[in-house]
């Protein structure tokens, strides 16, 4: 097992956001973490990434216990979040978004050959390489926020909500995108609203209700059952 | 109808004197054709008196600079007026008086080498104690920051700003105890002789003490090109390092985004201080220029040069690098000439009508974006 989270309660103050999830990923999957608004994806994420606390729970990244790690030693390991909303700087380049996102990785020779790479796969960025970050439209951002992701050489991308917002060709383009890096050997937690997206590419999924698991399996099931996507996640 | 609509829509008196910023703006108009009045004037009744001034405004300007970079970097990354870095800039200038005064730090090279030429020397020894100055400010920065500030992070921000205060306070009454800097006013020792020069249409020349300076002649000191030489230096290494080194990114990442930032493995915690101990630097190098060009030092004297750098970096636009050291020439300027034209007790009077002027009509100062803060 990659990923392992076992009673995962997390609090922001009184709020109790995760009330003791459980799921697992294993090496070279992508498995989705789907519900609605406010049921807990970003959170978990969040918590993942070391940036929110565990109250009780336990973590466990290639069998080690990453509880209590600090944010960038979960990035040093090579667990990389690409945050809801881009969150691209917006007052560093193009190229400097990139070079942030190889902050631990500081061999000069290595950065000019992963950013060659990120540009053979998202041409427009290498177009717009020396535009500040928040003159890009929406999907030319999702696409800086993955190419950035990708920087830190993650063994698993943590991707939230990566359709958000964007036109129904650019999604398509994502999850291709999506899919490709998976391919290439790079396991994926893809948090996502847009369930029916997420399932046609999973492995496996969960489904989040008010920060508890309500149901888990197959992807291919879940997508194909009327009744689950009815109950849980809007209908088709 | 229509008449009484308008009536009814009129604005008030408040609003126009205050929300549309009718108040700054007639005090800048006011001020700024007084200014310029009085500029014109003094410049065409003696031009020379005028470049006299401006020269000695850049100097000063420079200093500002060093200071200003300070609280706008600072307020850059964690949004803190730190009100304790004008006493960082004392303590500064304190550093360099005793590696002078007491430690000989200055005559190091020349008494390793004594037959290296002395201008050399000379150099290197200043750089020296200014490096000496320099780390140990940092020094104190950093652990400033790591007591007073870091625990405050997510506090309410009023709470870190009556910090800084205290802070403040601390370092100078510490200072003035007697077996610390002492509460005296205490006269500089610099590290090298002053030579001045005249300046004039007929050509340049030395003054040597005891002559009087030859008419319509503009004088300037080495310790004039000592400042903006190592202001300007240490303003290039900084903007090298902000804008090229993977740590300025880091910097600049953190000051956008501290949650995203931490997403690319950055430390924030440690960004944060190693931008303190910047400041603090620039600040420990002013104190040093600034104790060279008045040579004087005592507990209190970071207030007032650190107010004005205050000023300035408002009036750059604080969280502005660019804008800091345009503000701080800005003010350099305005001190020196009011001084000059108007009266010296004056120029504090307006330095601290700037600030009134920028907060009323463009609290965001010259470069300074609306902010876009997250609640
Ligand atoms: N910063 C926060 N402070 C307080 N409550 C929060 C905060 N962020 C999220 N929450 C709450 O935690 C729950 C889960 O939120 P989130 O993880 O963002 O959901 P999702 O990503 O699935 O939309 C929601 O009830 C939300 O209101
Ligand atoms: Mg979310």
């Amino acid at each position: 097992m990659m990923l392992n989270v076992q009673n995962l309660h997390v609090y922001y103050g009184a709020i109790h956001a995760l009330k003791g999830l459980n799921f697992h990923l294993e090496q070279g999957e992508i498995v989705t973490l789907i519900g609605a608004n406010g049921a807990g994806k970003s959170t978990t994420l969040n918590a993942l990434s070391g940036l929110l606390a565990a109250r009780e729970g336990k973590l466990e990244f290639e069998g080690e216990d990453i509880t209590r790690t600090p944010a960038q030693d979960i990035v040093r390991r090579g667990v990389i979040q690409v945050p809801e909303g881009r969150k691209i700087f917006a007052t560093l380049t193009v190229m400097e978004n990139l070079e942030v996102g190889a902050y631990l990785h500081p061999d000069k020779a290595q950065i000019e050959k992963d950013i060659e790479s990120v540009f053979k796969r998202f041409p427009r960025l290498k177009e717009r390489r020396n535009q500040l970050g928040g003159t890009l439209s929406g999907g030319e951002q999702q696409m800086l926020a993955i190419a950035r992701g990708l920087m830190s050489h993650p063994k698993l991308l943590l991707l939230d909500e990566p359709s958000m917002g964007l036109a129904p060709i650019l999604v398509e383009q994502i999850f291709e995108i999506i899919r490709d890096i998976n391919d290439q050997g790079t396991s994926i937690l893809l948090v996502e609203q847009n369930a029916q997206m997420a399932l046609s590419i999973a492995d496996r999924a969960y489904v989040l209700e008010t920060g508890q698991v309500v149901l888990e399996g197959d992807a291919q099931e879940i997508l194909h059952n009327p009744m689950v996507m009815e109950a849980y996640l809007g209908g088709h | 109808m229509s008449v009484s609509s308008t009536t009814a829509n009129r604005p008030s008196l408040y609003d126009l004197i205050i929300k549309r910023g009718w108040l700054g703006k007639g005090l800048l108009i006011v001020v700024g054709l007084l200014a310029l009045w009085k500029i014109v004037v003094s410049l065409l009744a003696n031009p020379t008196l005028f470049l006299q001034q401006v020269i000695n405004g850049l100097q000063l300007g420079f200093v500002y600079a060093l200071i200003a970079l300070g609280y706008t970097m600072v307020y850059g990354i964690v949004r803190l007026i730190n009100f304790a870095h004008g006493d960082v800039f004392m303590v500064g200038a304190f550093v360099s008086f005793y590696g002078i005064a007491r430690f000989q730090l200055h005559n190091w090279l020349s008494n390793l080498a004594p037959n290296l030429p002395p201008i050399l020397t000379q150099a290197v020894g200043t750089l020296s104690v200014m490096a000496v100055a320099m780390a140990i400010c940092a020094l104190l920065a950093f652990t400033i920051e790591r007591i007073a500030y870091k625990p405050l992070r997510n506090a309410p921000r009023i709470s870190a700003l009556i910090t800084a205060i205290g802070v403040s306070f601390f370092l100078e009454y510490f200072g003035a105890l007697k077996f610390v800097f002492t509460p005296n006013f205490i006269t500089y020792k610099r590290p090298f002789e002053i030579t001045t020069w005249f300046v004039n249409t007929k050509g340049i020349g030395q003054l040597i003490q005891g002559d009087t300076i030859p008419e319509g002649s503009v004088i300037f000191s080495n310790i004039f090109i000592i400042i903006v030489i190592a202001s300007v230096a240490l303003l290039m290494a900084l903007n090298y390092i902000v804008q090229k080194t993977r740590v300025g990114k880091a910097m600049r990442a953190v000051a956008y985004d501290k949650q995203t930032a931490r997403l690319m493995g950055i430390n924030t915690d440690w960004i944060i201080s190693f931008t303190f101990m910047i400041g603090a630097a620039l600040a420990g190098a002013a104190g040093m220029l600034y104790a060279v060009a008045f040579p004087q030092v005592f507990f209190w004297m970071g207030i007032i040069p650190g107010l004005k750098a205050f000023v300035a970096a408002v009036l750059g636009g604080i969280g502005s690098i660019p804008g800091a050291v345009i503000g701080a020439l800005i003010m350099g300027q305005a001190e020196v000439l009011s001084a000059a034209y108007i009266s010296t007790p004056m120029r504090d009077a307006i330095a601290f009508s700037i600030l009134i002027i920028v907060l009323l009509i463009r609290p965001t100062g010259i470069f300074g974006e609306p902010s876009r803060e997250k609640a």
